[in-house]
């Protein structure tokens, strides 16, 4: 039995933007997601812009608050932000941002950038071990010790990405984040940089929460895979299960809409879906099932009702109609108890609750 | 030899660009061409000199930090690199059309829709006719434009500012721009980069569609082998300044011969799995001052001793299959004899 090492459960981050004559809008980014991690494993989670894959990201990191909800590493709770965290949790989760350029500063050389994590969470390092400290990480990623004293503007994208990634390993963490490691590069340097990660994660025994808009990618790197749409996860499996019988229509029309290379590769895409339609503002969310506004197979209740969590083989979970509702397949009870409720979900971790007047965010005139 | 079918010819065109201390010698002698009719697929990486070549073909690159010291750019059998200002005009608001990248960054913030399609259409079509045109007829074009990309509403989208839009939708203003009046060439630079894999397969569907319906030829300028392989009848394959590759689209993927094509088309991932591979070692070059030879020599598993030594030429391996690579020159000879 595979340990976990983070479990998020019914978590939602939502922000408030304005106010109208019904009372307060918000932008659910995040709607009430749960999923758990194993020790060890790749964790896919996939979506298109504004599916709110990355401000999932950034609250478990710790860059914002939960709404509601719980998020777990371990068993300890991470549901404050990142400032009131205790060090050694922090030390546990680190992050790979999406564009390398902006989040290393241009005005240090790559020494003082990857020295601030060490001298912040390896304080046994005397100062005299810190350059070989340093040194270790930049070979870890296959750059020459020369690098130290280079500063990012200086070096290549894919460098830029590499000094991102010692950066977030110089703590010895056991989670890594990859947000969109790799979207802002080209092929050749994405595949030199997923196989260092891949062999790192072997080395390491690292664990990682992989977030792309890339479904071949993920194909080739995660074990399991979950599609987020409009602030929820609507399909959940292994990946060679999720590549073989995809169920949602929203997967099926993602893998359809994948470019792709080879007959093999032709003859695995769903056929039948055409993409149509554009992801809504999560401002405005339709009601009922939120994929319906663009779905082929869309019937009566989509519109009027969420459909649940279901378990249609084992580890395969779906949000869709389409699937009979077995209550005792749901995948997670509260998910059904609470899905009629027209606010938001009440906290689950003892947290005073900023939004106790909280409307449903509707920015048009209905 | 002169063919009427022939749209755009690029010959051995060189292009370098000016900084501080010496030119960047950016394009290295590109061949190119594309008939009426045809879509043809130029791929590449980034800064592999696929947009210098178009803004070159379209005369668009700053005079001052630009040197073109050879090569020529015929379309429609005249060089472009000749033209005086009124021709060039003319080649610009009937010949081709562009359709960049960014539409965020290709539509102006502070106009509406119907000011923007407006202005392209009196460009084009006034020139034509030599006389103004009327209010409702450039309203009416733009609302047919705007139609024929699948844009809901036209009346109202015309009163829309780009800010009001989604980057989808943006997108396909900028087609409807680009289709609006008739041009024999579509340029289409990575139309579906900035947008998500849903959203590019229906924008890169519309183009296909729209191409397809006019006869219009398109150039469709992407990173993305696998958007090229849906797309295109023809791919080139560029690598630092020049062609590498030519093939038909399904022999390309079939049948890929130059190292760089295997290693670029090793380093896509598959969606039928089978793990991902190391990539191509080393990086593009630096173009002050440029490896001789090959460019790729340097970064090259099958290196020959004469790469470093000489540029390859195309080697015609029959069917339109042309590769710069002296690994093949054996099997051209092979063939003719």
């Amino acid at each position: 039995m595979p340990q976990t090492i983070l479990e998020i459960d019914q978590l939602k981050k939502y922000f408030h933007i304005g106010k109208n004559k019904r009372g307060a809008i918000f932008v659910r980014a995040v709607d009430g997601v749960s999923f758990t991690v194993d020790a060890g494993e790749t964790f896919g989670l996939v979506g298109e812009s504004g599916s709110g894959k990355s401000t999932l990201a950034y609250t478990v990191i710790g860059m914002y608050k939960p709404t509601a909800g719980q998020i777990l590493y371990r068993g300890q709770s991470l549901g404050v932000e990142a400032g009131r965290r205790p060090l050694a949790l922090k030390k546990e989760l680190q992050i790979v941002f999406q564009d390398p350029g902006s989040s290393l500063n241009p005005r240090q050389t790559i020494r003082q950038i990857l020295e601030v994590p060490l001298r912040l969470h390896r304080r046994e390092l005397k100062k005299s071990e810190l350059e070989q400290t340093v040194i270790e990480l930049l070979q870890k990623v296959e750059l020459s010790p020369d690098y130290m004293y280079k500063s990012p503007p200086s070096i290549g994208g894919g460098e830029k990405q590499m000094v991102g990634i010692a950066r977030a390993l110089a703590p010895n963490p056991s989670l890594i984040l990859l947000d969109e490691p790799t979207s802002a590069l080209d092929v050749s340097v994405q595949a030199k940089i997923i196989s260092k990660l891949i062999e790192l994660q072997a080395e390491l025994n690292l664990t990682y929460l992989f977030i792309t808009h890339d479904l071949s990618l993920m194909r080739n790197v995660a074990t399991r895979i979950a599609i987020m749409y409009l602030g929820k996860i609507c399909e959940l499996a292994s990946a060679s299960e999720f590549f073989q019988h995809p169920m949602h229509p929203y997967t099926q029309m993602l893998l359809s809409s994948v470019p792709v290379v080879t007959a093999d590769e032709e003859r695995m895409k769903p056929k039948r879906v055409r993409s149509t339609g554009e992801i809504p503002s999560p401002v405005n969310i339709p009601p009922g099932c939120s994929f319906h506004s663009r779905c082929s197979e869309k019937s009566r209740p989509c519109t009027v009702d969420d459909p649940g969590f279901i378990e249609v083989s084992p580890g395969h979970l779906v949000r869709c109609h389409q699937f009979p509702t077995d209550t005792s397949a749901v995948f997670d009870e509260r998910e059904i108890l609470h899905r009629q409720e027209p606010g938001p979900v009440p906290f689950i971790a003892p947290l005073v609750d900023p939004f106790s007047g909280l409307v449903e965010g509707r920015t048009s005139d209905e | 030899m002169i063919d009427d079918n022939r749209l755009l010819d690029i010959r051995n065109l060189q292009v370098w660009y000016r900084v501080y201390g010496g030119y960047l010698k950016v394009l290295d002698g590109v061949n190119f061409h594309i008939d009426k009719g045809e879509k043809v697929g130029l791929v590449g990486e980034t800064g592999c000199g696929k947009t210098t070549t178009m803004k070159a073909v379209l005369r668009v690159l700053p005079d001052r930090d630009t040197k073109i010291p050879g090569g020529e750019i015929r379309f429609q059998g005249e060089d472009i690199l000749k033209m005086s200002g009124p021709e060039l005009q003319r080649v610009r608001s009937q010949g081709i059309a562009m359709i960049f990248q960014d539409p965020t960054a290709a539509l102006n913030p502070v106009f509406t829709i119907g000011q923007q399609i407006g202005d392209v259409i009196r460009f084009s079509l006034a020139s034509r006719k030599s006389r103004r045109l009327e209010k409702t007829t450039i309203k009416s074009t733009a609302m047919q434009a705007l139609k024929e990309v699948s844009l809901p509403d036209q009346e109202r989208m015309l009163g829309n500012y780009p800010i009001q839009l989604s980057g989808g939708m943006r997108q396909r203003v900028c087609i409807s721009m680009a289709i609006t009046t008739p041009r024999q060439l579509l340029i289409a630079d990575e139309p579906g980069t900035s947008l998500d894999v849903t959203i590019q397969d229906q924008i890169l569907r519309l183009l296909r569609e729209l191409v397809e319906k006019r006869g219009t030829s398109i150039i469709l300028i992407t990173h993305s082998l696998g958007v090229a392989r849906e797309m295109t009848d023809r791919i080139y394959v560029m690598y630092a300044g020049s062609m590498v590759e030519v093939a038909q689209s399904a022999d390309l993927f079939e049948r890929p011969l130059h190292p760089y094509t295997l290693g670029l088309l090793g380093s896509v991932p598959k969606i039928t799995g089978g793990g991902i591979t190391k990539g191509i070692p080393g990086r593009i070059p630096d173009y002050l001052h440029p490896p001789s030879g090959c460019r790729f020599h340097p970064r090259c598993p099958q290196v020959l001793p004469e790469c470093s030594a000489e540029k390859p030429s195309f080697f015609d391996l029959g069917n339109g299959h042309q590769v710069a690579c002296f690994l093949y020159k054996r099997a051209q000879c092979r063939r003719q004899s």
